[in-house]
């Protein structure tokens, strides 16, 4: 297990790379807690699997150096790091049983017949694969070869990470939240440093303590699932995580007032004079619907998406959507919403400003 | 509801009927009745039953080049696959030396059989060929013509020529579709080569292997041109494989009845080898499971 650090990391695929459009990830420093776990959230295309295969040793990165602990790894091939990693579908030695499959790396290792058996015993019993222990790989169903190749990763006590490379692609929905929860799990029992890629938000929230999101080759954000939803530092992240997202306004800043179309909100924080494109951005779930006080409203559509209902609506010459929990009233009478002033962020820019509070 | 049956379609099919009758059914037919007939000439038949196929199951003469076929068709499966194998596995796997070494393998077997044959046939001659001359030079006494060893090692490294780029192609398709989490995963648990080929390319392989085999197998099994271009079937019945005797059995001899019955027979053992390989294959498929 180990912490590690991204200095000064960037990686370009081209040639040289020397305008920073040419750079697939862009500048970063980071330094990633031991036995944390950690999701790489973001699009495709956003440089998330090229930072992973820098970290697992595949790409060696064209700036910076990455380190596990204090060594420096930058230019260790993957077989010398002590890393695990899970790919997009199961990879698993097809000829060989489960028990052999999850023996191999510790095989290899050059451990005693009897510690190995210990291992693979105790971790197939974690993981729910001691039924099918001497059962030849190749018959099993696609999420028991993913929990092989999981327990591969797990069989070696002194792993530095494990790393997952959008390891539920290909497995059944229901059977995702099992795993999820199992990997979750493991993560408390074992302490591992985890790495997990996804460029889904339900996935990357449920599964880690921080959340690391990517855009365009740059990391927007990272930080706890709480902070993502509440304070997302880039109006990509307000967009991106939710559903839906964030809605964004048009706003002039004064003060502790934003002014949309004419119209006064009322703003939870004081903020200094903004330069740039000035945008508020408020989730669906902190608007509320009233019949006289805030912006005026017309709505197009209700969407009933179980446990809430989406409103889609124009205020004030723009698109919003409202999240309103079960229950909630609404009816012909309201005519306007309201934002809730502490949940209000302020942009510039794209940018989060980080207000004076009152 | 009582929804008429209207068989006019089927007129359709039949075109289709009376072109494989004339090009399978028909030929195969008369071969059967030759099997079960005499005839002195005249176009005039008796009936003999299963006379020929008695005859022929004891001819000592088939059951040797029954025994030279096997023996062929052994050696170059044996020399062929793992041959392949190897060459697919060190073929570069991408860029121009790539194509350059796809051309090259590809060439062997867009040459006709008889022109592989007389290829041969002169360059091993020991009067005028390369190879001939050179062994000759070199004090190695080779002569394909006299020497029924000598004869067996040019029809082999011939086939092996001819027919590895086959093998080697299929494996090298079957290891480009491998994809390449494998052999990070590999790397990641420290397998060493051995380890990858056995565990990751060989299982993976499998499929192609086995119709590899089957196409060599079936192939080998019916050799007749070149061995015919370059020994003849000699020296002696050295070389006289199935074929080879087969055709001097019916249109040498004119044994039109022993030769018929040989024929079936030799079918029918192509055909069950084959059928064992499909089945082998079928129920080794499903097992993937993916």
């Amino acid at each position: 297990m180990a912490q590690i650090t991204l200095s000064n990391l960037a990686h370009s695929y081209g040639s040289n790379g020397l305008h920073e459009e040419d750079f697939a990830l862009k500048a970063m420093n980071h330094v990633w807690q031991d036995g944390g776990s950690y999701a790489l959230l973001g699009p495709s295309g956003c440089g998330k699997t090229t930072l992973l295969n820098i970290i697992s040793g595949l790409v060696t990165p064209s700036q910076g150096r990455v380190l596990f602990d204090d060594i420096d790894v930058t230019h260790v091939p993957t077989e010398k790091r002590n890393i695990a990693q899970v790919f997009q579908f199961p990879v698993v030695y097809d000829t060989l049983t489960v028990r052999e499959n999850l023996a191999f790396p510790l095989k290899n290792r050059g451990l005693t017949a009897s510690a190995i058996d210990a291992r693979v015993v105790l971790i197939a019993e974690m993981i729910g694969l001691m039924a099918t222990l001497d059962t030849q790989a190749r018959g099993l169903t696609p999420d028991a070869k993913q929990k092989i190749s999981l327990g591969r990763g797990l069989v070696r006590e002194s792993v530095n990470a494990i790393l997952f490379d959008e390891p539920l692609t290909v497995i059944d929905p229901l059977l995702k939240w099992e795993l999820r929860a199992q990997l979750k799990a493991l993560h408390r029992q074992f302490g591992h440093t985890m790495i997990y890629v996804t460029h889904d938000q339900t996935e990357a929230l449920t599964f880690a303590e921080q959340v690391v999101m990517l855009h365009e080759g740059r990391v927007v954000q990272m930080g706890t699932p709480e902070a993502l939803f509440e304070t997302p530092e880039h109006t990509f992240v307000g967009h991106f995580i939710g559903s839906p997202g964030m809605n964004l306004l048009d706003a002039e800043i004064a003060d502790n007032h934003a002014l949309i179309a004419g119209y006064s909100v009322p703003l939870g924080a004081r903020y200094a004079t903004l330069a740039g494109r000035t945008q508020i951005g408020i989730r669906p779930e902190y608007i509320e619907f009233s019949a006289d006080k805030g912006l005026p409203v017309q709505i197009q559509r209700i969407d009933d998406v179980g446990h809430r209902r989406i409103v889609r609506a124009e205020a004030a010459g723009c698109a919003i959507a409202v999240s309103l929990a079960e229950g909630t009233a609404l009816d012909a009478t309201m005519t306007h919403v309201q934002f809730v002033p502490e949940k209000i962020n302020v942009y510039a820019d794209d940018w989060r400003v980080q207000g004076k509070v009152v | 509801m009582g929804k008429r049956q209207n068989n006019t379609a089927w007129l359709l099919v039949l075109p289709v009927l009376i072109l494989v009758a004339f090009s399978a059914v028909i030929p195969l037919m008369t071969v059967v009745n030759y099997a079960f007939n005499d005839t002195f000439g005249n176009n005039q038949f008796f009936w003999n039953g299963w006379g020929w196929f008695e005859e022929m199951v004891r001819s000592e003469r088939l059951h040797a080049a029954l025994g030279r076929q096997v023996l062929f068709t052994g050696c170059i499966l044996i020399i062929e696959v793992p041959l392949g194998i190897v060459v697919a596995l060190n073929m570069p796997k991408k860029g121009f030396w790539a194509s350059v070494c796809l051309v090259l393998m590809a060439l062997p077997l867009l040459i006709p059989f008889n022109v592989v044959g007389t290829i041969w046939q002169i360059f091993c001659r020991v009067d005028i060929g390369l190879l001939g001359r050179a062994t000759a030079a070199l004090g190695i006494d080779y002569n394909y013509t006299n020497d029924p060893f000598d004869a067996w090692v040019t029809l082999i490294v011939m086939d092996v020529w001819h027919w590895t780029s086959l093998v080697a192609l299929l494996c090298y398709a079957g290891l480009r579709s491998i994809p390449e989490a494998y052999y990070q995963a590999a790397r990641i648990d420290q397998a060493n080569r051995w380890d990858v080929f056995r565990y990751i390319e060989l299982p993976k392989l499998s499929g192609v292997l086995l119709i590899a085999v089957l196409l060599r197998f079936i192939d080998s099994f019916m050799i007749y041109t070149e061995p015919f271009v370059v020994t003849g079937g000699g020296p002696g019945n050295s070389t006289t494989f199935l074929s080879i005797d087969l055709v001097k059995m019916a249109i040498g001899q004119f044994d039109l009845g022993p030769a018929a019955a040989f024929s079936l027979m030799y079918f029918l053992i192509i055909l069950l080898i084959s059928w064992v390989f499909y089945t082998v294959m079928i129920t080794i498929d499903p097992q993937e499971g993916r």
